[in-house]
């Protein structure tokens, strides 16, 4: 007997999609370039970043320093932050079976938000590297926080699948915003602004941030995506992992690692943007099923996606007052958490 | 092939497995029975390396130990008896999952896709017109089905199954239970189960291991291990008198 109605739909994700996704990734990149205070035409950014990729000069009717020095750098930024964090969020969740698992719910990123004011406000830095300092010690702030929280946990619940983590997450990271306010009181010369740590911000980065950006996402992202199998496994359950053969402290160890390291560096660079990596995976997960090979992927465009349109939105709604990015997403984060938290009630 | 030697399993100061030994040859169904809480999970969970235990366990005289993840994996299959699956996979993406140990290794994974072992899984256990479906919409029975057909495309030498007819209708029951035994007749396999219906264990046990309180009372060949005595020490009550009483109901 065929059941139609609780077949999936096969082929789901094809080249196509990706391609679909990619195309809208570009376009919104290129809104984004030229949306803002000052409006530019959509024909002047391809000009502009096409004469600068191979060296021509650039037309003088074009505000090309704007385009180059104030917008791009942003725009690359805040897709691939979007991008890291949504695929940090997917694979937490995968990892850990619970489909509220990111890096904000969990306090992750407000720990890697704690190390990187530390470090800020100490002084802390690597020799050679003067931004080293503060995303190594946020990085590393991050695994401590994710270690904390997950042993907490798992002494209140070995399935690590139920919203107790959650709760865990959330007065964590109560706690340490409160202390994040209290060093950033004391050492305000030193350090970033709360606004900044708590809700994040882009605004005045640099290639500099998108050349660091880049390579964690690459590095980071390439070994999330290698795990997908693995990931798999643990979303259908770790006991079940461990008896079709994967190895159950290692596979878990590195993942842990690798999201630390990509949340610590969003971190350094933006601050904490919360729910991203909440949302996006769930919208990737309707669009092409909870199979990592393609669900990885399918968060990475979707994330860069949104939070571009997301800081999109910070810079012009109440232009010319700039809102913190983290203004946008936890008003949609929020509204999906309970949505997606009623949903898994309800499926039980 | 598969020894284990002094098993002990604690929970704090709790003794849930204590000193146990057993041994599995080729061609044996060894069934475990006992009540509630006599350790039975526990021994699957141990020989599955899921809990600390001291003691060890052999896989012909080799400490299991001492084997990587994905080594064991292709020795022993697992089936657990709860499994739940929160998110919409499809049936067959589950099934193909149980490959998983013999395409490990960095960048090996499509060596071998394994399609004609999941191919078989699927029609051993009744599911190929079911295997696009979503693991979300399936019933506890279909879903029991899915994890054994996981394990069948494992293709282990060894299957250890706690309670492989959980959820599962007499129809199915029979079914995996007649599977089983025919997939024992290849030469070079074995099968430990937990198995609460003490018909079905002797139906299908060639030997048993009776456990009470961690402990193995008596182990052996199945006609040896369930006498009149060790049931009625270990379950408290006349346990041939009431078989009896049951089947009565069936005749006339």
């Amino acid at each position: 007997m065929m059941q139609d109605s609780r077949c999936l739909k096969r082929e789901r994700f094809s080249p196509l999609t990706y391609c679909l996704l990619a195309a809208a990734l570009l376009l919104t990149m290129i809104l984004c370039v030229c949306v803002g205070s000052v409006s530019i035409p959509f024909s002047d950014t391809i000009t502009a970043v096409w004469n600068a990729v191979w060296g021509l000069p650039i037309p003088e009717r074009i505000a090309g320093n704007i385009i180059l020095n104030v917008r791009l750098p942003r725009v690359l930024c805040v897709t691939l932050a979007g991008a890291a964090l949504s695929i940090c969020g997917a694979a937490m969740q995968g990892l850990l079976r619970n489909p509220l698992a990111d890096g904000s719910t969990m306090g992750v990123s407000s720990g890697a938000a704690l190390g990187a004011v530390i470090a800020m406000a100490t002084g802390f830095t690597l020799p050679g590297f003067s931004y080293g300092g503060i995303m190594v010690t946020a990085m590393a702030f991050a695994f401590g926080s994710l270690v904390l929280i997950l042993s907490l946990a798992y002494a209140l619940d070995r399935s690590l699948s139920t919203s107790s983590i959650i709760l865990i997450g959330v007065i964590f990271t109560m706690f340490i915003s409160s202390i994040i306010s209290l060093i950033v009181t004391f050492a305000s010369d030193h350090t970033r602004s709360l606004n900044f740590w708590t809700l994040g911000s882009f605004s005045g980065v640099s290639y500099d941030q998108v050349r660091l950006l880049g390579l964690a996402l690459l590095i980071c992202g390439g070994i999330l995506y290698r795990f997908h199998p693995e990931l798999n496994a643990f979303a259908i359950g770790e006991d079940n992992a461990r008896h079709i053969g994967v190895h159950v402290k290692r596979v878990k160890l590195i993942i842990l690692i690798t999201v630390s390291v990509l949340i610590g560096v969003c971190v350094s660079i933006s601050g904490t943007v919360s729910f991203v990596g909440l949302v996006m995976p769930h919208i990737a997960r309707m669009l092409v099923g909870p199979n990592h090979r393609r669900l990885l992927p399918a968060s990475l465009f979707s994330g860069a996606i949104f939070l571009l349109l997301a800081d999109l939105t910070a810079r012009t709604i109440l232009s010319p007052i700039e809102l913190s990015i983290g203004v946008v997403t936890s008003l949609v984060g929020a509204v999906a958490f309970v949505m997606i938290f009623y949903k898994t009630r309800k499926a039980g | 092939m598969l020894q284990g030697n002094h098993l002990t399993v604690r929970y704090g100061s709790h003794q849930v497995i204590d000193d146990l030994s057993f041994h599995l040859e080729e061609g044996q169904w060894l069934m475990l029975a006992g009540p509630n809480g006599a350790g039975k999970t526990t021994l699957i969970e141990t020989i599955a390396q899921g809990v600390p235990y001291t003691g060890s366990i052999l896989w012909n005289d080799q400490d299991i130990r001492s084997l990587k993840p994905s080594q064991l994996a292709r020795r022993i299959g697992v089936l657990s008896q709860r499994n739940h699956v929160s998110y919409a996979y499809s049936v067959e993406e589950v099934i193909g999952l149980g490959r998983y140990a013999h395409r490990s290794g960095l960048f090996s994974m499509k060596g071998d896709d394994g399609k004609e072992q999941i191919e078989k899984a699927l029609e051993m256990t009744g599911l190929t017109e079911l295997r696009h479906a979503s693991m979300l919409t399936l019933s506890g029975g279909e879903t029991q089905r899915v994890f054994l057909a996981q394990v069948f495309a494992q293709d282990p030498q060894v299957l250890i199954l706690d309670e492989p007819a959980n959820h599962l209708d007499l129809k199915y029951q029979q079914h995996i239970f007649s599977l089983i035994r025919q997939w024992l007749r290849e030469p070079g396999r074995a099968v430990l189960s937990v198995v609460h219906d003490l018909s079905l264990a002797r139906m299908f046990g060639t030997h048993a291991i009776l456990m009470h309180h961690g402990k193995s009372v008596a182990q052996g060949a199945i006609g040896e291990v369930m006498l009149p005595d060790s049931l009625q020490q270990v379950y408290g009550i006349d346990v041939y008198q009431w078989m009896r009483e049951m089947l009565s109901q069936w005749q006339g």
